[in-house]
């Protein structure tokens, strides 16, 4: 579980127009191509599911319960003779997919409401912050808990929230960053100007932003994937007969002994496919970072 | 000086071997359990612990013939509708207070009135009641009950010490005081339950532990590592997946029973808009279900064949079981004839909502392959326990996987549930005819008389099919090889008279 | 110093009551009836109304929520659902358990991470600073629910060296307690370690390329010297900041630890409540951790100020 109640990038503001350069780095840094590559891979498999050469993830076979590995069962079969592999592609749509949309909330609300907060400040920004904090107090995967719980247990309601205990986060990102970029000279001096609110934001601010937003929605999308495993591994995410690498580790559980297989092949995809987006996140903050040289 | 030295020394010997005599045995649960206080708790796991700690008025056999404990006799009048019990003489309670028919009294009134007694129903057949003497107490009832002795050998049988219970209230649960083997010491909620040998137990000599500490473990896995590695005795509900490994343990035995109570999916054939179901206005789609499972298989896939396959509210070897409808092998050409015939020969979609819980997921996913084979395509809601329990209640579900932890009379398994306006009838199923077989029975003492209802009413409902019933839990207990004496029994609980541990 | 402390504690207290505002509307609109649970499998429609009348469920959910705002005050958080035991009593015996096993994995987080830290940042662009950044990647990577199973089937299932579950209080037999906890101690740790690696290792870079460090070495000093004595000393300053911030990681870990190796502590007092829909539980907790958690931030800020006004040379 990684840090998530500290922004893990803030840039210090500076005007655009760096993409180029920052690409150049990206691409000279090995861990982050790894961490792009692993990354596309899982997308790839997750996408091409519908028409890998693999039993459906739903398929049952009663006389091949609990199989250990075996050619026609690359990873062994489920406790009701399921394909495992089957259901690793099948649930790298469902992990992938939290990932991705949870994070998604997080920005689509957070970064909006810590904007106005910097932009606004006063008692908007008051408030804001008062919930923010509020919200900051419950560490975040109780928070996911309770909300998945109250929400009723399904994938959909678990990527929402997790995206809520995720926002904060993002709120207060963009509050700061929004708060150094008004403070400096050329946004004083388009002021002075008078360009209005919507082409400071759009102009300055947005653009000065989303670096650090990128990378911290990078690093985001693998804590909520690991989230999200974490609420279905409790039975609050993914429900039956639908494959999550959560949930398949939650049943898998039961079956240590007879079958330690179970449990190995989604953790392991876990792994990886977090690792991958840390990765990409790290490299993306080197690549984005104008401070480092 | 020789003399006070070795008196002295006799003195250490009996204290060092009495530590070594301290023998203290270690049950793993599967459940923390709820409220300690006989009157309000409500879990299966409650009542193994209460099997050390309150002695109830009557017990059971192993094969369920109803046997003597805090009461030594009973007898009905002619038509049934007064029980006049004798009790056992020189019996005290935890706290040192007499156990009298004062007491009998006191606890017959703490089940029936306490405003939060969860014991209304068992004993709402009571009327009054009068102490006669010390050891003898007359219970009325209002209308022949046959089901009351049973409810006895449970928890509204309990005897709790009436000066304690007066004194806690509402709270005696934190500190019960009974009458059984052991005493409550202490309790650390999630994590365990101390009980210390109480010394002036009635049959304290058939007590050989100084204490017995209960711990809450859920995980199957992990509870039956630490029976392995020694850090239990004994536990109960060992996973049925996990049998082979036991028995080929030499360190270890197993013992089993057949439980009492059921699991099924109960279909909502009348209660509220979402009755106005295929499945919940024709009885041949039920029936074409109940025909395209396969539970031979689905307790040989989910429960390694350890469970036992059934169709009715108790269990084959049951002396209540109807042999005349034995359990049904899978016949998915007879459940599409049944589709067929009730038009829906293109399939038909039915949606059963389940707990969220690995092993009845997992029942139900099997239960879903089976079904999508005949035409009925499952679809699963899973649901947290109390939500699952509201939306059934409140009829807000087409079909609802839910079981019933069961009851020594078989009117606890089947009157509450198929008779019109029942207390858990949520199925909301109603037949008149079903109805008054069902209420004659209970009105009977006669055994023969009873089956012979019982048997009428299974074959109406076999017909109707308002719960398709699956199957029936079996009880296993894996024990370490030096806990002996333990006997096994069909209502699951863990009775420690006689059983002993070597060194 | 005082007056800052004081004005972010005003500041907490409306945060305080909008936090606990919130989790009592939330849970009171969660579907599913803990009543009818815990009125038994008859559920007797008398015993559902009675339960109901004590625990205030008829009330409307403002007045539920002064009647226990105004006990809270009094310090009585009211009591379990499933177990009547008083909310208060409750947290304060689970308290030891997760403080046990925080700190123990805060021990071994510490004394990977730090020194992992170091080493790395020494030895930038090495093979050691290579493998040291993957494996904190690693650490920061793993599931640690899965990571605890794998220890479970691999240390207690196939070798049996380590009970794979249980709680034993530190008073009774502090060996045995050690013993037993280590296992989740080390899974909660992993993250930790890796958080503390990547920070310690960040902060000595910058410290190694300072002018104080420079001078140390000008001066002729040994390097183990400068190294201990100068960098990391000065390195520890974000570093000890972090470890407070740490506090609400731990506490998150903890749940999903505890409920793996059914460890009796907060986090699975919390997962049961929740599933229980044990309203007071889950209240009395949420309160107690959101007030701990803005006391550690708050701690932190003043740690903070009191550490970091400037690097100093020494």
């Amino acid at each position: 579980m990684t840090a998530v109640v500290d922004p893990q990038v803030l840039a210090d503001p500076l005007p655009p127009r760096r993409r180029n350069r920052a690409w150049e780095k990206f691409r000279r840094n090995p861990y982050a191509l790894l961490g792009g590559a692993v990354v596309s891979f899982f997308l790839i498999v997750a996408l091409l599911a519908p028409i890998l050469p693999v039993p459906g993830p739903a398929e049952t076979d009663w006389s091949a319960v609990r199989k250990a590995p075996s050619a026609a069962h690359p990873f062994g079969t489920d406790e009701i003779g399921r394909d495992v592999l089957s259901r690793m592609i099948w649930g790298a749509q469902a992990s992938l997919l939290a990932g991705v949309v949870s994070v998604a909330i997080a920005v689509l609300l957070g970064v909006p409401l810590g904007m106005l907060a910097g932009y606004l400040r006063g008692w908007t920004d008051a408030v804001i912050s008062r919930f923010t904090e509020a919200l900051l107090a419950a560490p975040f995967l109780i928070l996911a808990i309770a909300l998945a719980a109250f929400l009723g247990p399904s994938l959909q309601n678990a990527m929402i929230a997790i995206g809520l205990s995720a926002m904060p986060i993002f709120i207060r990102l963009a509050r700061a960053q929004t708060l150094s970029v008004m403070t400096e000279d050329y946004v004083e001096s388009a002021r002075a100007v008078g360009i209005g609110h919507l082409g400071l934001i759009r102009r300055y601010i947005l653009p000065n932003i989303l670096p650090p937003i990128i990378v911290q929605s990078t690093l985001t999308i693998a804590t909520a994937i690991i989230a999200e495993a974490s609420l279905s591994f409790l039975g609050l995410g993914q429900q039956p007969p639908a494959p999550s690498w959560g949930a398949m580790l939650n049943i898998a559980k039961n079956f240590l002994e007879q079958a330690p297989w179970m449990a190995l092949y989604p953790g392991i995809a876990i792994f990886l496919v977090v690792l991958g987006f840390n990765l990409l996140g790290d490299g993306l903050r080197d690549a984005l970072d104008p401070r480092d040289t | 000086m020789q003399t006070l030295k070795t008196l002295g020394l006799a003195a250490l010997l009996a204290a060092s071997s009495g530590l070594v005599h301290a023998q203290d045995l270690r049950i793993g649960l599967q459940e923390d359990p709820d409220v300690l206080d006989p009157d309000q708790s409500r879990t299966f796991v409650g009542r193994i612990v209460y099997a050390s700690l309150c002695d109830k008025l009557v017990d059971i056999t192993p094969q369920l013939e109803i046997i003597p404990m805090l009461a030594t006799g009973w007898e009905w009048n002619a038509d049934g509708t007064e029980l006049t019990m004798t009790l056992r003489d020189g019996v005290v309670f935890h706290d040192g207070e007499p156990f009298n028919a004062e007491a009998v009294a006191y606890n017959l009134n703490r089940s029936k009135n306490f405003e939060l007694s969860r014991r209304k129903s068992e004993v709402s057949s009571v009327e009054s009641w009068e102490v006669v003497d010390d050891t003898t107490i007359k219970i009325s009832l209002a209308a022949p009950d046959a089901t009351l002795i049973a409810q006895f050998a449970d928890r509204a049988g309990m005897m709790l010490s009436p000066k304690a219970a007066e004194e806690a209230g509402e709270e005696f649960g934190l500190n019960p005081v009974c009458a059984g083997p052991f005493t409550f010491k202490e309790r650390i909620q999630q994590d365990r339950i101390v009980l210390e040998k109480f010394a002036d137990y009635y049959r304290a000599d058939e007590i050989n532990f100084d204490s017995v500490t209960f711990l809450p473990i859920p995980d199957t896995t992990v509870r039956l590592a630490n029976l392995r590695a020694g850090d239990l005795d004994m536990l109960e509900r060992l996973a049925a997946t996990d049998v082979p490994s036991v028995m080929s343990d030499d360190g270890l035995t197993m013992e089993k029973a057949t439980s009492l109570g059921y699991q099924g999916i109960t279909v909502n054939v009348g209660n509220g808009d979402r009755a106005n179901t295929p499945i919940g206005t024709d009885s041949r789609v039920r029936r074409a279900l109940s025909l395209a499972i396969d539970r031979a298989a689905l307790n040989q896939v989910v429960f390694e064949g350890a469970f036992a396959a059934g169709n009715q509210p108790y269990p084959p070897d049951s002396p209540w079981f109807n042999t005349a409808f034995p359990v049904p092998e899978r016949d998915v050409e007879a459940a599409k004839a049944l589709l067929a015939d009730a038009g829906f020969a293109d399939g038909v979609d039915v949606e059963v909502q389940v707990a969220n819980n690995p092993v009845q997921t997992q029942v139900m996913q099997v239960v879903q392959a089976m079904a999508a084979e005949a035409g009925i395509n499952i679809s699963l809601t899973a649901k947290e326990f109390a939500t699952l329990l509201s939306d059934q209640s409140a009829g807000d579900y087409m079909a609802s996987q839910i079981g019933w932890s069961g009851r020594v009379d078989p009117d606890g398994n089947i009157h509450q549930f198929m008779t019109t306006g029942g207390g858990i009838n949520d199925s909301k199923y109603s037949n008149p005819e079903v109805d008054t077989l069902l209420n004659e029975a209970r009105l009977s003492n006669d055994t023969a008389d009873r089956k012979e209802k019982y048997d009428a009413a299974l074959a109406i409902l076999q017909e109707d099919s308002p719960i398709v019933y699956l199957y029936h839990q079996v009880w296993i207990w894996a024990l370490d090889n030096n806990v002996l004496g333990f006997v096994p029994y069909p209502d699951g609980m863990i009775r420690l008279h006689g059983v002993s541990m070597t060194e | 110093m005082l007056a800052f402390i004081g004005r972010r504690i005003l500041i907490a207290i409306p945060t305080v009551i909008l936090i606990s505002i919130f989790v009592f509307t939330l849970q009171h609109l969660l579907p599913g009836d803990p009543i009818l649970v815990m009125a038994g499998e008859e559920r007797d429609p008398a015993v559902i109304e009675a339960l109901r009348e004590k625990y205030r469920m008829n009330d409307p959910i403002p007045v539920q929520y002064l009647a226990w705002a105004g006990a809270a005050l009094q310090g009585d958080l009211g009591i379990s659902l499933r177990t009547q035991q008083p909310v208060l009593e409750l947290i304060g015996g689970k308290l030891p358990v997760t403080i046990q096993l925080a700190v123990m994995a805060l021990i071994i987080a510490i004394l990977i991470g730090i020194p992992a830290g170091v080493l790395s940042a020494y030895r930038k662009g090495t093979w050691i600073d290579w493998l040291a950044n993957i494996v904190a990647l690693s650490g920061l990577s793993v599931p640690n629910f899965w990571l605890g199973i794998m220890l479970i089937l691999l240390v207690s299932v196939k070798l049996g060296w380590l009970p794979a579950s249980g709680y034993m209080p530190l008073s009774e037999d502090p060996m045995q307690s050690i013993k037993v906890m280590l296992m989740p101690a080390f899974v909660l740790g992993t993250a930790i370690a890796a958080t503390l690696m990547r920070h310690t290792r960040s902060a000595m870079l910058s410290v190694l390329k300072s002018d104080y460090v420079r001078t140390a070495r000008a001066k002729g000093l040994r390097e183990r010297v400068v190294l201990v004595k100068h960098a990391l000393r000065n390195a520890l300053v974000p570093v000890v900041t972090v470890i407070t911030l740490l506090f609400g990681e731990l506490l998150a870990g903890a749940v999903l630890t505890e409920q793996i190796f059914t460890i009796p502590g907060f986090g699975k007092l919390v997962v049961d409540a929740v599933f229980n829909r044990d309203y007071a539980v889950v209240q009395g907790i949420v309160l107690c951790t959101g007030i701990a958690f803005i006391a550690m931030n708050i701690l932190a800020d003043a740690a903070y100020r009191v550490l970091n006004p400037r690097m100093s040379d020494q």
